[in-house]
């Protein structure tokens, strides 16, 4: 009996060590992988930084309005903002990589899953930030034209493209990370068209004396402005 | 566009027809018939009587009229001016029109005529603009400085009203004097000459394809020549009449000027960084004559325009201006209309601000130039209102002072241009 249970314990240890045994260059392999992986996260972090500081990649968010959202919530700049996640995507996969290597039943769905997801990940990221490239560019652009035009209400033109576009941007960001596709469509098109019905309301029955002066001061007194500026500006 | 698709094969084909000439008169016109019939018979007219011994030919590139401007060149028949003026015409006067590709725009335009000039190599061109009203001699003021005195571009001084060309009072000859320091009057000029070796040399420029050479060719033409050291004259043409036509578009003009100033500065950079003071260039005749003649303007609009530009830019002037000026501005802006005044000190400064802003492309460069038409119509304002009753030399005297401020300012504009600002 004794030695019965002696054989078993012997043999249990057995197989533990070997299991470690057997275990443990898996884990010399992860280990290695991870620190390879920060190497060349690191290494990706600190090229990625670089060539967006001469490509002046700040300027360019700031020109979207980026970085004056990112300084509202005490975020670093773009820059260091994306060399930072280029760096953890980076490191996170090698550790998944590493983590594949110990074999561990049910965790190697989850890291394809994850690997499936980066692109959707970074091109939901990439129609983001030109959307609001976009959205800072064409609203800047009706601000002037409709200043220069002296039409009424520059600003509201003006933040009614901005929020137009960045809704959309959003939207098609969100139907990329397939995120509540239906919920965002359904959203996008309550906006817009909440948006539309607004501004026609506020024109037509709020800006009533506004839309009269404008189309009085466009129609009717057209000819008597043309003939007080005819100055000729060359 | 390589040089040889400009030129259509029936139009290259007219061309080899007429040989050589010795002088070239271009016009470039879109819809223009109103004008086009009276401007080519002064053309016709100045060549038989100050040119008769040359041979000659008048070149219309036209943009795809619609009006019929090409059909009545066409017809303007040599016969109908000799019945008119009893001119005798010694040499065959050829008279082509073409239609240029590209659509309608002053810098394609040019360029097809710049292309014939070379072909047909002429010794000295000029260049019309279609809604002038031209007299015959103007031809002769233009071109006599190129035959004679072998000047390269000779740019012209008109007869205006003191309220006429406002941009260039305030702004482009200031600056273009101060940077190039060249006294060019008018640096954007809608009638010039030039030799043939200086079309050879404009045209071999890569300016073409750009917009800066479909919209701004007419300034691109003055700068190119001064930075060039070319020979440069400018000659007293007569009165500039003011054509009946649409109020002019005061963002395309800045577009199509000031624009291309700025544009200029950074391929110019050597040039107009070693300039210190301004020189007087050759003048034929006066260098200018104001007209102050009573003329009804709506002074209290360019005002409302400036004050509501600076209100509603506030962000894009943030993004182009100085704390300190950009305050400056706000500041005029509470003004009420009747106290209100642009200061030349300010208005250069300015100005100096954008075409930094512009050299670093704080934002879309198009955006820059349009954020400054409103301030600029501040400074047209102040100018209204300085010279509502002034005579010609006062306005002369304001003048004069806003370019020394521009010069003053010059080296304050380096420094924010080599970002020591």
């Amino acid at each position: 009996m004794w030695e019965r249970f002696l054989n078993e314990m012997t043999q249990a240890t057995l197989d533990i060590v070997h299991s470690i045994a057997r275990f443990l260059p898996r884990l010399m392999v992860m280990l290695m992988i991870v620190v390879i992986g920060w190497v060349i996260a690191y290494i990706l972090k600190y090229t990625l930084r670089s060539i967006l500081r001469l490509a002046h990649f700040d300027r360019l968010s700031e020109d979207a309005g980026a970085t004056q959202f990112l300084k509202k919530v005490a975020l670093p700049s773009s820059t260091e903002l994306l060399s930072r996640f280029v760096f953890w995507v980076a490191w996170i996969g090698f550790i998944l990589i590493g983590v594949s290597v110990l074999g561990i039943v049910g965790v190697e769905e989850h890291i394809a899953r994850f690997f499936g997801f980066l692109p959707r990940l970074f091109a939901a990221m990439f129609v983001l930030f030109f959307g609001l490239l976009a959205a800072s560019f064409f609203s800047r652009a009706a601000l002037l034209a409709a200043v220069n035009a002296d039409l009424p209400s520059p600003r509201l033109i003006s933040s009614t493209i901005r929020t137009i576009i960045i809704v959309f941007s959003v939207s098609v960001g969100f139907e990329e990370l397939g995120l509540g596709e239906r919920t965002i469509v359904v959203a996008f098109s309550i906006v817009f068209g909440a948006l539309m019905l607004g501004l026609a309301l506020a024109f037509g029955i709020g800006g009533q004396d506004l839309a009269r002066r404008y189309l009085e001061r466009r129609f009717m007194h057209e000819r008597r402005e043309e003939k007080e500026d005819e100055l000729s500006p060359l | 566009m390589p040089e040889e698709t400009i030129l259509s094969d029936d139009f290259l084909r007219e061309l080899i027809n007429v040989g050589e000439v010795d002088i070239l008169v271009g016009v470039h016109t879109y819809n223009d018939a109103s004008t086009i019939g009276q401007l080519v018979q002064a053309i016709r007219a100045g060549l038989l009587k100050y040119f008769p011994r040359q041979r000659a030919a008048i070149i219309n590139a036209d943009g795809g009229s619609k009006d019929g401007t090409q059909e009545l060149i066409r017809a303007a028949s040599i016969s109908d001016l000799q019945h008119v003026s009893k001119l005798q015409a010694l040499r065959t006067l050829h008279s082509i029109s073409t239609q240029y590709p590209g659509g309608p725009a002053s810098g394609n335009a040019l360029r097809t005529i710049l292309a014939a000039a070379e072909l047909l190599r002429a010794s000295a061109c000029a260049i019309v603009a279609p809604d002038s009203i031209i007299e015959p001699e103007w031809l002769e003021r233009l071109l006599r400085p190129v035959t004679r005195d072998n000047f390269d571009l000779v740019t012209p001084t008109y007869r205006r009203h003191k309220f006429d060309g406002l941009l260039i009072r305030n702004l482009l000859y200031p600056m273009n004097r101060a940077l190039y320091s060249r006294r060019v009057r008018e640096p954007y000029p809608p009638d010039f000459a030039f030799s043939g070796r200086l079309a050879s040399h404009f045209l071999s420029q890569e300016v073409w394809s750009q917009e800066v050479g479909r919209s701004g060719a007419e300034m691109y033409v003055t700068i190119s020549a001064i930075v060039g050291e070319f020979r440069l004259a400018q000659s007293f043409l007569g009165p500039k009449t003011r054509v009946e036509h649409a109020p002019a578009d005061l963002v395309a003009a800045m577009r199509r000027s000031v624009g291309t100033l700025f544009w200029s500065l950074e391929d110019n950079f050597r040039s107009w960084s070693a300039n210190s003071h301004s020189e007087p260039i050759t003048t034929f005749g006066p260098d200018h004559e104001l007209i102050s003649d009573p003329l009804p303007v709506n002074r209290k609009r360019q005002h409302e325009m400036f004050v509501r530009g600076v209100s509603e830019l506030d962000t894009v002037l943030k993004a182009i201006l100085s704390p300190p000026t950009l305050a400056e501005l706000q500041r005029a802006a509470t003004m009420p209309e009747p106290e209100f005044r642009l200061g030349d000190e300010l208005w250069a400064r300015t100005v100096y601000e954008f075409t930094a802003a512009y050299h670093k492309a704080v934002i879309s460069r198009d955006h820059i130039v349009q954020a400054l038409a409103p301030l600029y119509r501040g400074k047209a304002h102040t100018f209204l209102v300085e010279n509502r009753d002034s005579a010609a030399e006062e306005v002369e005297s304001r003048v004069e002072h806003l370019c020394q401020e521009f010069e003053r300012l010059k080296p304050s504009l380096l420094e924010m241009w080599n970002g020591r600002k």
